[in-house]
């Protein structure tokens, strides 16, 4: 009844081939938009931004870039944690030891730096795939960790391996705030969403999806598979290496190499699978999930536990938590293995009839 | 049926190709040629080399003996990419489409390699990289005005009938304009209207744009109606070449296909 496309008329190819062709898409994506740019601004709370909303955004982007890889490229990853330490210490590193470096240099460049890494473990998938590409990434994971903590000089040669990120500081303003943080992490994240669309709506994204789909046939029509590949391990690198620096320099502030673990990798393939496999909305939404996922049960805990009276051991909440992240990764693998953005995808056509039946 | 389009010189062209995988040999010498405009059929019993002919023509399968005269030029085998580049598309006999992608981006694959801009201006979208993507759909919206699939050009493709499905898988090979189009097997597992279709749009292809057509096909009647010329292979040997009627009638043909009797 109000999602429907009748009478909107494409009377040209720039028309039909927008990023939202239905006005009420546009429409709620401007409403987004506003809601993260103003009114959550003027209506969170402190907690909100640095417990939920900034980690929220941060794994978002490194979901897109596990995404790119394993959704539109087809290469299975287990070395996404390793590609974020890459980009958080490289861009340490940069600020550390480059007077006066800004700081989107230092992130644009530490994104480079975990492309670079990217390429040279994504050499191996010119030749296997599958598990055996998911196998050997998971070499990247490992070999990088142990990097980082063996040799010094990355953390500039701390006892503890452990690294203070920098102050965000642009053009003389500090972000500082746990607001003005979110709203820097905020526009990185929005912009590389939009270039990642817009990449994957055109000729590089149909590269991929070709290679992914049915290589041979790729090859044959003309598209190489190591530039296609290489490009797309460089690529999601690179936005897993951004998301890793945010993740060092809004999110914690401190970091160690330990905490780039396989588990986060492992996390964020499951965001992944949860949102959805080849979807740039599937991405924020897997984030979104997991990441409010903690926070919902803790809430439901509180609840029993205060308003109800009942007495639950100390811990169930984390326990649970592991329990129905598995049951929900199981459950979407076998239901919906295209994930929230295929779900909401159905519930738009559903929509469009509502209230008819058809 | 003469349309009057004109058959031209030789433009590719075999000599003495083997092919084999390990002891089992797939090609034994086999020696023909292609001439520009004409439709040039493949036919033979199965597992006689068919298609592993056309993987030698682009590149798929690079033959340990013979030569290849593309153009006039004298080469060993074929790579996918060079073939791609110098205009040569193909069909694949059990369909090999994107099934995660629409039609329309589908048929827009083809046109990759005539697309010029790169990832980064594809990131921004804006400029050159909106302009050509519009301009080759105008091209690709041609194509799928020619193949009559207006009505499913944003449905992806793996929830097609299979009949559609072909007809798509010819239009991304058309999008890239190539000049020598191979096809393996176009109306395999086709009812009758839907093969009439395909027999139009093959003859419309080679009429209109002067195509050049390698087939591989099981239905007789189309080869022999459609067909200028008709090698037949059987066991990776060429045992007849030459126009439908003189390979109807030849003695060898009749007996890979009808069998000898003992």
């Amino acid at each position: 009844m109000f999602y429907r496309e009748a009478g909107q008329f494409k009377a040209t190819y720039a028309e039909d081939s927008q990023i939202f062709p239905i006005r009420q898409d546009r429409i709620g994506m401007a409403i987004i938009l506003l809601v993260a740019f103003v009114a959550v601004p003027l209506f969170a709370s402190p907690y909100y931004f640095s417990a939920i909303l900034i980690p929220f955004l941060i794994f978002a982007l490194a979901t897109l870039g596990l995404n790119i890889l394993t959704g539109y490229a087809g290469q299975l990853s287990l070395g996404t944690a390793a590609f974020m330490a890459v980009g958080a210490f490289a861009s340490y590193n940069f600020m550390l030891r480059i007077d006066g470096m800004p700081i989107l240099i230092a992130f644009m460049l530490s994104g480079l730096c975990a492309a670079a890494v990217g390429i040279v473990f994504g050499l191996p998938s010119l030749r296997i795939r599958g598990f055996y590409l998911a196998a050997s990434t998971l070499a990247t994971q490992f070999f990088i960790v142990w990097c980082l903590t063996k040799i010094g000089w990355f953390t500039n040669y701390s006892s503890s391996g452990v690294i203070t990120a920098q102050q965000i500081e642009i053009l003389g303003y500090a972000f500082d705030t746990p607001m003005s943080k979110y709203l820097f992490v905020l526009i990185v994240v929005s912009v590389m969403a939009l270039l990642a669309k817009n990449m994957v709506r055109s000729n590089t994204g149909r590269s991929w999806m070709a290679i992914r789909d049915m290589d041979m046939a790729a090859e044959v029509i003309g598209f190489r598979p190591m530039r296609t590949k290489l490009l797309a391990f460089a690529v999601s690198s690179f936005y897993c290496g951004v998301a890793g620096a945010l993740y060092a320099y809004a999110y914690l502030g401190t970091v160690e190499p330990e905490g780039f673990s396989i588990e986060m990798s492992f996390r964020i393939l499951f965001m992944v699978i949860i949102g959805g496999i080849g979807s740039v909305l599937g991405s924020f939404l897997g984030s979104a999930f997991i990441v409010l996922l903690p926070t919902a049960l803790n809430v439901m805990f509180h609840f029993l536990e205060k308003d109800l009276g009942l007495e639950l051991p100390s811990g169930i909440s984390s326990s649970v938590e592991l329990m129905v992240f598995g049951a929900l990764i199981i459950f979407f693998l076998i239901v919906e293995p295209h994930g929230l953005a295929r779900l909401w995808q159905i519930g738009k056509e559903k929509l469009r009839l509502w209230p008819f039946p058809h | 049926m003469d349309t009057g389009r004109k058959i031209g010189d030789v433009i590719l062209s075999f000599e003495n190709i083997s092919l084999s995988f390990g002891g089992v040999k797939a090609l034994t010498n086999i020696g023909f040629d292609v001439r520009e405009h004409e439709i040039r059929a493949i036919i033979g019993p199965n597992g006689a080399g068919k298609s592993s002919m056309l993987n030698v023509i682009n590149g798929v399968y690079h033959p340990q003996e013979g030569e290849i005269i593309f153009h006039g030029k004298h080469r060993r085998d074929m790579n996918t990419y060079e073939s791609a580049k110098s205009g040569i598309a193909r069909t694949f006999q059990n369909i090999a489409l994107f099934k995660g992608m629409s039609v329309l981006d589908n048929i827009m694959t083809g046109r990759n390699l005539k697309m010029k801009s790169n990832f980064l201006l594809d990131a921004i979208y804006w400029g050159p990289a909106r302009r050509e993507e519009i301009e080759h759909r105008k091209k690709v919206e041609e194509i799928i005005d020619f193949l009559e699939i207006q009505h499913i050009r944003k449905t992806p493709v793996g929830r097609l009938a299979y009949g559609l499905q072909k007809r798509v898988e010819l239009g991304r090979a058309l999008a890239a304009e190539p000049s020598i189009l191979l096809l393996d097997e176009p109306m395999a597992g086709m009812n009758v209207e839907e093969k009439q279709d395909m027999c139009r749009f093959i003859l419309d292809v080679n009429d209109q744009l002067g195509t050049t057509i390698v087939l591989i096909e099981h239905d007789m009647g189309v080869v022999m109606d459609i067909s200028d010329r008709v090698v037949v292979l059987d066991y990776g040997k060429k045992i007849g070449d030459g126009t439908p009627d003189e390979v109807r009638t030849n003695r060898d043909v009749i007996n890979a296909y009808l069998g000898v009797a003992h």
